[in-house]
């Protein structure tokens, strides 16, 4: 742990921290975030706003592990994240990806795509289905985990991908326009859904979204300009 | 064990059965390759051990000339077999001379020259003539049951034989098919008839005491250099023809099983492709490069299993329905040994794994936030 991370009692804890974070894409032809510098304390709800392109996915992918910046340090909890291993721990035990689409497995059954990450991180089998049972009943998929992804609405959809994201028992949840592809009516619903589960399970939410009024409900809003952040209502 | 995961091999199965046709070339490619291997190896196998058959007929050694590649060439004095059969220790030496002959039709008989004495004569079933009459008179011979039917031959008959007219006077049927295809002449007539007068082409030899086999080989090492005398099983082992004859056999086998795992190649290499977003769906629910990589493997493993399993049964019928070919009656033995089966298994499950690596590789290279993308 680096001095800067030992904070006085009462000071509440960084679950996410990016440093002088750079990144491009086709050997630096395109410069996607400049230098960015960010931190989420744990517990926090926390909208990424801004323009097509300006780098909140990318943030969230390098904040997640699953890419790496070209300069500067990501730490979660504390721990800088170095290359494969450290990644593949975080995403195995200490966060939980929900993406505009729900990227489930359509020919796997509900039940199925959600334990995909217990099968990977090896949990016990008995375990794992305590815990699906658990959030099915919390999302209301309970009378739906025998059927094909297919058979499920959009709505649906997505809330077994939030089942999914939080099979592991993550600290953090990485949502990626979580409501992007739903009608306003069940964005309204799952949102709220993503929302109680997050202050439920006590996690850290970073989400990346266009939706002001969504993102108005978050606890803070960071706005992103041309690779950059701002943070408009300081909160 | 992340393989008994009922999800991850739901995974795997899912999968093939997304892509049921090709998943379907895969296995028969595979089946087919194996049951190639199966039907090639068996019936060459079944072959020499016909031929040691011959040459182990009521005999534990047999005696040779050093250094020839081939039996037909070998070349053993009357003189060394005379003195061979004198020694106490063998309770009997028969000289055998082989030949290859031919009749209108057929452009290859195997001849052999024996003795009346020789355990092919004395043992056979004869279902015409009488073995006490064989080698009374130089152009008498005896047919094997097979060679009698396609040289259309009955007893007392006269068959044309290469440049000679033979009369039969037996026709003995015995359970080999080289035997019951061939043409026994008494050994005397076949030296002259192959221009060999004085030697046999090998002689086959009856210890009285089976132990006495290394001092034997000893003995004839000693008193005759030019000769070379091996027991049955080291005779099978070593005789190169033998030995090019199976590693043909395995050789051809092979490249039927290297076909197939193009096969799965092509399949593990298009299955990876058509599963990029899954992969990346899996990336980041945890998946470690070992994993992904395991699920290829399964896969590929699958296909070869399952492929190996219909190619032993479709070999396994094969060979039998050649047991009732009748040209090929006595030619064909339709014995499947089951070190066959575990090498024919073991070389499909490394074709197949062998055709994954590269897919495998492919998949453990590829980053969850770019194909995420990928439509």
């Amino acid at each position: 742990m680096r001095a800067a991370d030992v904070l006085p009692v009462g000071t509440p804890r960084v679950a996410l921290r990016a440093e002088k974070v750079w990144k491009s894409y086709d050997s630096g032809a395109i410069r996607v975030l400049n230098g960015v510098d960010f931190a989420a304390v744990a517990g926090q709800t926390l909208a990424l706003c801004g323009p097509s392109g300006c780098g909140k996915s990318t943030l969230l992918h390098l904040l997640g592990g699953l890419d790496e910046p070209d300069r500067g340090t990501i730490a979660v909890n504390g721990v800088e994240l170095g290359r494969y291993r450290s990644r593949l721990a975080l995403l195995r035990h200490e966060v939980g990806f929900v993406f505009q689409l729900h990227n489930l497995i359509p020919d796997l059954t509900l039940e199925e795509n959600c334990l995909i990450p217990t099968v990977a991180a090896g949990t016990d089998r008995r375990a794992a289905r305590e815990r699906l049972r658990q959030l099915t009943s919390l999302t209301g998929l309970e009378h739906r985990l025998g059927h094909k992804i297919q058979k499920l609405s959009g709505g649906e959809r997505q809330r077994t991908a939030l089942c999914r994201a939080l099979m592991h028992r993550p600290k953090i949840l990485l949502a990626d326009e979580p409501t992007g592809s739903l009608d306003e009516q069940t964005s309204g619903t799952v949102f709220q859904l993503l929302l109680d589960l997050t202050a439920d399970e006590g996690l850290t939410l970073v989400m990346a979204t266009h939706d002001r009024a969504l993102a108005g409900r978050c606890d803070r809003l960071v706005e992103m300009r041309d690779g950059r952040i701002h943070e408009p209502d300081g909160r | 064990m992340i393989l008994l995961k009922p999800v991850f091999v739901k995974l795997i199965l899912t999968n093939l059965g997304r892509h049921r046709i090709r998943s379907v070339i895969s296995v028969a490619g595979i089946a087919f390759s194996v049951a190639a291997m199966l039907t090639i190896v068996t019936v060459l196998q079944g072959a020499v051990g016909m031929f040691s058959g011959i040459l182990s007929s009521d005999s534990e050694i047999i005696v040779f000339e050093r250094n020839v590649s081939d039996l037909f060439f070998s070349s053993v004095p009357a003189g060394a077999a005379a003195g061979i059969a004198s020694w106490p220790m063998v309770r009997h030496a028969d000289p055998v001379l082989f030949g290859i002959v031919s009749s209108a039709d057929h452009p290859i008989i195997t001849c052999f020259g024996v003795t009346p004495a020789d355990a092919r004569i004395r043992k056979a079933t004869w279902i015409a003539g009488n073995p006490t009459s064989f080698a009374r008179h130089a152009e008498d011979i005896a047919l094997g049951e097979r060679a009698a039917e396609f040289l259309s031959a009955k007893l007392g008959d006269e068959v044309q034989i290469g440049h000679g007219s033979f009369h039969v006077i037996g026709i003995l049927r015995t359970t080999n098919g080289f035997e019951d295809g061939g043409v026994f002449m008494p050994l005397d007539a076949a030296q002259r008839f192959f221009h060999k007068e004085g030697s046999s082409s090998v002689v086959t030899v009856k210890l009285a005491d089976k132990d006495e086999a290394a001092a034997f080989k000893n003995m004839v090492k000693a008193k005759y250099p030019s000769l070379i005398a091996l027991e049955d099983d080291e005779f099978s082992r070593t005789y190169s023809q033998f030995k090019i004859l199976k590693a043909t056999a395995w050789a051809v086998g092979g490249c039927g099983l290297l076909l197939g795992g193009l096969g799965v190649a092509n399949t593990m290499i298009m299955s990876v492709f058509t599963r990029i977003r899954e992969i990346a769906i899996l990336r980041v629910n945890g998946f470690s490069n070992g994993q992904i990589a395991a699920m290829i493997f399964g896969e590929s493993a699958v296909v070869s299993l399952f492929g190996a399993g219909v190619g032993l049964v479709i070999g396994a019928v094969f060979l039998y329905a050649l047991k009732f070919i009748p040209a090929l009656h006595g030619y064909v033995d339709a014995t499947i040994e089951p070190a066959v089966v575990g090498i024919a298994i073991a070389l499909a499950l490394l074709t197949g794994v062998a055709g994954a690596l590269d897919p495998a590789a492919y998949a453990m290279r590829i980053r969850a936030v770019e194909a995420l993308r990928f439509e």
